[in-house]
């Protein structure tokens, strides 16, 4: 049975003419136009040229989504910021409206875009677990019915009578989520209200949601947390610029994600859209990996170490730089992690150019992989981030070892140096 | 072979009909509606210890004021009520009004958190505030009784009389007044945020075309007239008639403004209904 029909959603913003909030500045644009002047208050990326102002006056947020969701089902959504996600959930939470399309639902819908909405710090924990179930759509019975168990959940029972702001932000958090845990809806929607309190209480909640799904009811859940999305969902959707660019099973799924998100092989040309982070003082130039095999793809023979060239250009003197890098496996682990004061120091880098080359020890197993590189302060402070930026290939095939077909036997992501004594 | 139509609990699409007002949804979530004006009035005698004191201050100050300007100074007549007792009749219920207004004015800004967050027909919140204001306005109107009571047994100046009865239709009748202009401004609010303050002020000059602080008694003929139209001029004489029994008081007046009010209700509840579909996208 059908629970969620999604059909031709869109849903178009309008850029350049978001109201800018006060009337004397709606006034005052209106009186520029008036006399042909530039609008003052333009937003938002537009540059005010009268040959693209036509097209590019609206921005598709959603385009053309199709999907449908089966009862029990639980659906992960990915997607990198600006792919659509944040709006297909508000479209379904019924914040907002759809341009075009319709969802068709069958049975209640709840949706927990954030925990603990509504709380209202001058009240207690038990009064704010009756407000905030009333405004997830709760009655006041269901709360009643299900109150010890929320508290239970929670673990807080004995500040159950103290004002929330009070409480630790930990203490809020877990009053918060078991509250929206115990909402019963058919459909639930869930946004990344995982990524929230200790690793023990989400361990809690991974459970709980598994629980939910276990029930039979549909979820649709929103994360970046791919090792979540792996525990919960058998399929995702990969949104991409508004449309969906994969539907289906979940490993291949993010393995697709990883890969729409990087240029691949490419070297050197490294795009906007590529910088997660970026202070303006630091730029990679360009990234490559230099002992490639073949002259496509960043291929790499098993047990071949790697290395990685870049080139970036700093525009002004930066003290006690720190280089990262690394590697993810093609189901969204981030299991490498290297610095260059793990092995050297802190170095100081004048405004200009500078090259790097980094060697990385190959132990990789075969299959895909990327590798994202980023540059920091020594306090923590992202100047400069490409996540996934490389695509890397490790070749089922050693360079100086003929047994090759001991390598398509793949497990795990590392295959360490082994001695393995036998004795008998 | 077509398939027979599914039935759906639930059909989100782009927007709906004008009409199209969902009153049955905002019967289910009564709970929540009732739930906010606890959350009010919770969070109202939390606050300080002076709190709830501070809802008799102001009204007697208030009082106090009105009573060197506009009795001592200005010399406007009371229609020979005792002055004390005249304007805190006209101050209690234009405090409720006044607020009420104002506070759903601005409802899609000070909700815009929960609106964006959480769906639950909007409708619920402007109710809640007008419930919610009953409870300070409890607390004056009982400072007002003791004020009658005094006047009525102990001075001996003022007859109350059987129209007392009527003041719940008067409270309902304020309350949906300040309901339907209050969405109606909500919608220009959620734009235009600087409305808010043309809004305050604008408050304030219709608290001087409203008898607030003189009879109708005082006026020409020709300003009567023009003060006719003020659907709340009927409340006014009515509750100043019922309490301390002297005024201009016609019930012919309640019925239009009864009549004026339901319409501004109406008007308003559509308009925030087609409000609150896309308020989030300007906000």
């Amino acid at each position: 049975m059908i629970a969620i029909k999604a059909e031709n959603i869109s849903k178009q913003y309008r850029l350049g003419r978001v109201g800018s909030g006060t009337l004397s500045h709606d006034l005052n644009r209106w009186w520029h136009t008036v006399r042909g002047k530039e609008d003052p208050y333009l937003k938002i990326g537009e540059t005010n040229d009268r040959g693209t102002k036509g097209e590019s006056d609206y921005v598709w947020s959603l385009k053309n989504i199709n999907f449908e969701v089966q009862q029990g089902e639980v659906l992960g959504i990915i997607g990198r910021n600006g792919a659509g996600k944040s709006t297909l959930l508000k479209l379904l939470s019924q914040i907002t409206q759809p341009t075009t399309g319709q969802f068709k639902i069958k049975g209640r819908i709840a949706s927990l875009l954030e925990v603990g909405t509504g709380f209202h710090p001058e009240m207690t924990g038990r009064e704010n677990i009756f407000l905030n179930g009333s405004i997830l759509g709760m009655t006041k019975a269901e709360i009643k019915s299900k109150f010890d168990e929320i508290v239970d959940f929670s673990g807080i029972e004995r500040y159950l009578d103290t004002p929330v702001k009070r409480y630790s932000s930990g203490m809020y958090v877990r009053l918060a989520f078991a509250v929206a845990a115990h909402l019963e809806p058919e459909i639930l929607i869930v946004d990344e209200v995982l990524a929230v309190g200790d690793a023990e209480f989400q361990e809690k909640c991974l459970g709980k949601m598994k629980s939910v799904s276990g029930e039979g009811r549909t979820v649709l859940f929103v994360s970046h947390n791919m090792a979540a999305i792996k525990a919960l969902c058998k399929r995702i959707i990969v949104l991409k610029h508004g449309e969906i660019h994969f539907d289906g099973e979940v490993t291949l799924g993010i393995s697709t994600y990883l890969s729409s998100a990087n240029p691949g092989e490419n070297r050197g040309s490294i795009e906007k859209h590529h910088r997660t982070i970026n202070t303006g003082f630091v730029f990679f130039k360009s990234v490559e990996i230099s002992n490639k095999e073949f002259n496509s793809g960043n291929s790499i023979y098993f047990n071949n170490d790697i290395s990685i060239n870049c080139s970036l250009e700093f525009l002004k003197d930066i003290e006690n730089v720190l280089f990262d890098a690394r590697v993810i496996s093609a189901d969204g682990i981030e299991f490498l992690h290297t610095m260059n004061i793990y092995d050297n120091d802190f170095v100081n880098i004048k405004k200009g150019t500078v090259e790097i080359n980094l060697k990385l020890e190959n132990k990789l197993q075969p299959g895909k992989y990327f590798i994202t590189l980023g540059v920091h302060l020594s306090d923590g402070l992202t100047l400069e981030y490409l996540e996934n930026i490389l695509e890397l290939n490790i070749l089922n095939v050693g360079i100086n070892n003929q047994k090759g077909l001991i390598y398509d036997f793949k497990l795990g992501y590392y295959r360490p140096n082994a001695n393995w004594q036998i004795t008998q | 072979m077509q398939a027979k139509e599914e039935q759906w609990d639930l059909i989100i699409g782009p927007k709906k009909h004008l009409l199209d007002i969902n009153l049955k949804q905002v019967y289910a979530y009564r709970d929540l509606l009732m739930m906010f004006v606890k959350r009010d009035f919770v969070t109202f005698y939390k606050q300080t210890i002076l709190g709830p004191i501070w809802f008799f201050i102001q009204p007697i100050l208030t009082t106090i004021i009105y009573l060197v300007i506009f009795g001592n100074i200005a010399g406007l007549s009371t229609d020979g009520v005792p002055q004390i007792a005249f304007y805190l009749a006209g101050i209690t219920i234009w405090n409720y009004f006044s607020e009420t207004l104002t506070t759903t004015s601005n409802v899609f800004i000070t909700n815009a958190a929960i609106f964006g967050k959480v769906y639950f027909p909007r409708l619920i919140m402007p109710l809640s505030i007008v419930v919610s204001g009953l409870m300070k306005f409890s607390i004056q109107f009982l400072l007002f009784l003791i004020a009658v009571l005094y006047y009525t047994f102990i001075q001996q100046s003022i007859h109350p009389n059987i129209w007392m009865l009527a003041t719940p239709l008067l409270i309902l009748m304020m309350a949906s007044l300040s309901l339907g202009i209050g969405m109606i401004f909500s919608s220009l609010t959620s734009k235009y945020k600087d409305l808010t303050f043309l809004l305050t002020f604008g408050i304030q000059l219709f608290m001087y075309a409203t008898p607030v602080i003189y009879p109708t008694s005082i006026l020409s003929p020709k300003l009567k007239m023009i003060m006719s139209w003020n659907p709340l001029t009927g409340i006014f004489e009515c509750f100043r008639y019922a309490f301390l029994g002297a005024g201009d008081f016609n019930p012919s007046m309640l019925i239009y403004s009864a009549l004026v009010i339901f319409a501004i209700l109406i008007l308003g509840t559509l308009i925030f209904n087609k409000i609150e579909k896309s308020f989030t996208d300007s906000i």
